[in-house]
């Protein structure tokens, strides 16, 4: 993996053990048992902010660590092995992001400080469909007695029911996306919970006639900069939280591969099954590369950094998609049942696939970037 | 070891030093061609000049190899160091001919041989390949001893002084043309398969060893049979033990895993970017994206690879600095260099259409003929260096873990 400085070791160990003992799949198998509408274990958020995971994108004046995206990633690939369900992703990594490329000092005060300790749990709303697509924004900010008048419907907003405000994708009157913080609670906002194969918390949010003050605009960047940026950010996040996924449905397989027996040898000793497990590993290995390639590139503030985003969701969405596929074929019959964890990785990659755009999606991106 | 100031201040003096000595006459000169001995490519006297008094510069740096120490012809230098050599002779519109002139030298025998050699050995043999003098082939591959290269059945005798060699080699890389050949032979028939195989360093002048060149289908013949009939190699040219050649030739083939890894010097297909021809040939539509909507996925599929390859050699270089185990990551970027590339070659030709099919003569310009070859010659990239099946045997056993899927003897 990449190289890590001292701080970032000793955060990633943390994390894999911390994991590990607190919240292994079986933490996940025993709440989708009792919370059949699908959410996250709140004692297990609360550890997360005490251990500080909430700040490391907030500068430290605003009581965070700034540890930058890497650090963040190496985290989310740890909980995406274990299959650990929380708002830490939408609150702290793009929520933070939001407000630290495009809130004001102001905003920067009333809400980073609240991310960290918890209080706030920010998401971003961006689907109006069932395909993620940048441009396909018909939610409206109407510029109205000094504020904005948003109207409009979300869908599959991540976290939607449990967070306390919505980072929300609306076009302006001059038909840019720019991004509105609105609590949940204000009027005219009303919520859905959405039952989803991975069980986890998605909401459809809709805006009637919703009066935000002006400086619940995030307005640092502008011309729908800021929403591009909060995404490509977001991408090189679901990436790293798709390796996670991916290189633990492997070794799941190889696990497997080297016990299970057939024919009076055990199936791994079989070429067919050995080369396509060197074919996964291998593409495992160039999607680490990809993922911690795209989090590397924001904190470098690469001038690439949009199309390393690109990169690392499609070419880790390459290797999830085969690699849960082969989890529940190697597996057999096993791997049909709801008693073991594959189809639960399987569920959640193809979740996560669809998240801000699939492969192809990327693909597109990616080519449009270079200029073809 | 060394900071980045140290790096840096490194690399301006090795920027300077190549401006300074690179002879204008070889501008723009295809030197991998000419200093790989390939057929199609043809110096003129001026390029030949130039190209041994740039050969000379180049070795009196010990620049040939750097890494290797100074005794034996290198400027013992950090791989970082050689990696910077590498980059400026590159940025500066030059080339470092003495790896191709030496054929399997600087890349295979010289790092094996810094192993496994004798004092003696080393001082005899290094100093010729790191000045780029000596060429070497090597004799490992026979017609029923490929993937299987342990079935070799080639014979050394012990004649005393000497061993005697007999039997036939195939896919000898520039073995017409090489001085020194180090060829796996059989010295044990009664022992096991792998157990009874030496490895064997001789001259290719002399009486006992004829060479054929092959014509492939790429047009030219890089790769040769080589017959030995009572061929003499010297007992002081036996390197590591006696009967222990299958680890002196893993090494060996490891080393040239590492130097597959990457891609050769120049490239037809690397002219122009692969986009840049698709808008060309293909067309693009009111927003620039090609017209060919397939095509435009499969090109950005294959420059994605083609990064993630990239990404990947440089993490594993990152990994293992300062450590010497590269079994198992060389053996994952030899497959994804090459479907990257062939894939490349692929898209390239597609693109072009039926000037893709051009074989020689006006009709075809340079570059196309160039890519069509490429494309042809780039075909053995999965079958050479233990094939693209090997590789994977290769990964699923050391690297995975997994059993042994075959049965060797």
């Amino acid at each position: 993996m990449a190289a890590l400085t001292e701080e970032q070791s000793i955060l990633k160990d943390q994390a894999t053990s911390w994991v590990e003992a607190e919240l292994p799949v079986q933490k996940f198998r025993e709440f989708r048992n009792a919370n059949s509408d699908g959410g996250f274990d709140p004692k297990a958020w609360s550890a997360m902010v005490d251990m500080g995971w909430t700040g490391i994108l907030v500068p430290e004046a605003y009581g965070g660590s700034d540890l930058g995206y890497l650090t963040f990633g190496v985290i989310l690939e740890q909980l995406g092995r274990q299959l650990c369900a929380s708002p830490l992703f939408a609150s702290a990594y793009v929520g933070a992001s939001a407000i630290n490329l495009g809130g004001s000092d102001e905003q920067k005060q009333q809400w980073l400080p609240a991310i960290v300790d918890g209080s706030e749990i920010l998401t971003l709303a961006v689907d109006e469909q069932p395909r993620h697509q940048r441009d396909a924004i018909a939610c409206a900010a109407k510029a109205s007695d000094g504020g904005f008048v948003l109207s409009g419907a979300k869908t599959f907003v991540p976290e939607g029911m449990s967070a306390t405000a919505f980072v929300v994708a609306a076009k302006s009157d001059a038909g840019d996306v720019e991004l509105f913080l609105v609590p949940a609670n204000t009027t005219g906002v009303s919520r859905s919970g959405m039952a989803t194969v991975d069980n986890r918390d998605y909401a459809r949010v809709t805006l009637s006639d919703v009066a935000v003050p002006a400086e619940s605009h995030l307005g640092a960047m502008s011309g729908g900069e800021l929403y591009e940026q909060v995404l490509n950010r977001a991408c090189a996040g679901v990436a790293m939280e798709m390796l996670g996924v991916g290189c633990f449905s492997f070794e799941m397989t190889l696990d497997y591969l080297k016990t299970r027996k057939q024919f009076g040898k055990v199936i791994g000793s079989f070429q067919a099954l050995g080369h396509r497990a060197a074919e996964l590993y291998s593409a495992q290995e160039m999607a680490r590369s990809c993922a911690e390639a795209g989090v590397i590139a924001i904190d470098n503030d690469a001038d690439d950094q949009a199309a390393m985003s690109a990169l690392s969701k499609a070419k880790t969405g390459e290797f999830l998609f085969d690699m849960s596929n082969q989890l529940i074929q190697i597996h057999g019959g096993i791997g049909m049942t709801d008693d073991y964890d594959a189809g639960f990785y399987l569920k959640r990659a193809r979740a996560l696939e669809a998240l801000y755009g699939n492969q192809a999606l990327h693909r597109d991106r990616y080519a449009t970037l270079l200029g073809f | 070891m060394q900071n980045a100031n140290e790096m840096e201040s490194f690399r301006s003096d090795v920027r300077a030093w190549v401006n300074e000595n690179f002879p204008t006459s070889l501008q723009g000169v295809d030197l991998a061609g000419i200093a790989g001995g390939e057929s199609g490519a043809k110096a003129d006297d001026d390029v030949k000049v130039g190209l041994d008094a740039w050969r000379q510069k180049l070795a009196e740096k010990g620049w040939g190899a750097p890494t290797w120490p100074v005794e034996y012809g290198g400027a013992g230098l950090s791989d970082p160091q050689a990696d910077i050599i590498g980059e400026e002779i590159h940025n500066a519109g030059a080339y470092n001919p003495i790896p191709h002139m030496t054929g399997m030298g600087v890349t295979m025998v010289g790092p094996t041989l810094l192993e496994y050699g004798s004092a003696e050995q080393k001082a005899r043999h290094l100093k010729g390949i790191a000045s780029g003098e000596i060429r070497w082939c090597l004799g490992l591959s026979e017609p029923n001893a490929g993937s299987d290269l342990a079935s070799l059945s080639t014979k050394a005798e012990d004649k005393g002084d000497y061993f005697a060699l007999n039997g036939q080699k195939v896919w000898t890389s520039g073995a017409h043309i090489s001085q020194w050949c180090g060829a796996l032979v059989r010295t044990d028939t009664d022992a096991g398969k792998r157990d009874g195989i030496s490895f064997v360093m001789l001259p290719m002048q002399q009486d006992g060893v004829e060479t054929r060149p092959i014509r492939l289908i790429s047009g030219i013949s890089p790769f040769c049979e080589t017959y030995f009939t009572d061929a003499r190699a010297e007992k002081g040219d036996l390197l590591g033990n006696l009967n222990d050649g299958w680890s002196v030739v893993k090494r060996l083939l490891q080393h040239e895993r590492q130097s597959q890894t990457g891609g050769r010097g120049v490239s037809m297909l690397d002219s122009e970017p692969l986009h840049v021809k698709a808008q060309r040939f293909v067309g693009t539509d009111d927003s620039g994206a090609l017209v060919d909507k397939d095509l435009r996925q499969r090109l950005v599929r294959n420059y994605m690879d083609g990064t993630a390859h990239r990404l990947t050699a440089q993490r594993i270089t990152d990994e293992a600095a300062g450590r010497v185990e590269v079994s198992a990551a060389a053996s994952i970027l030899k497959n994804s260099n090459t479907r990257f590339a062939q894939q490349k070659a692929e898209l390239a030709l597609e693109i072009m259409g039926s000037q893709g099919i051009g074989w020689s003569g006006d009709d075809f310009a340079e570059e196309e003929l160039g890519i069509v070859r490429e494309w042809l010659s780039g075909k053995a990239m999965s079958i050479y260096g233990g094939s693209y099946e090997v590789q994977n045997n290769i990964i699923s056993k050391n690297v995975l873990g997994l059993p042994e899927t075959t049965q060797k003897g």
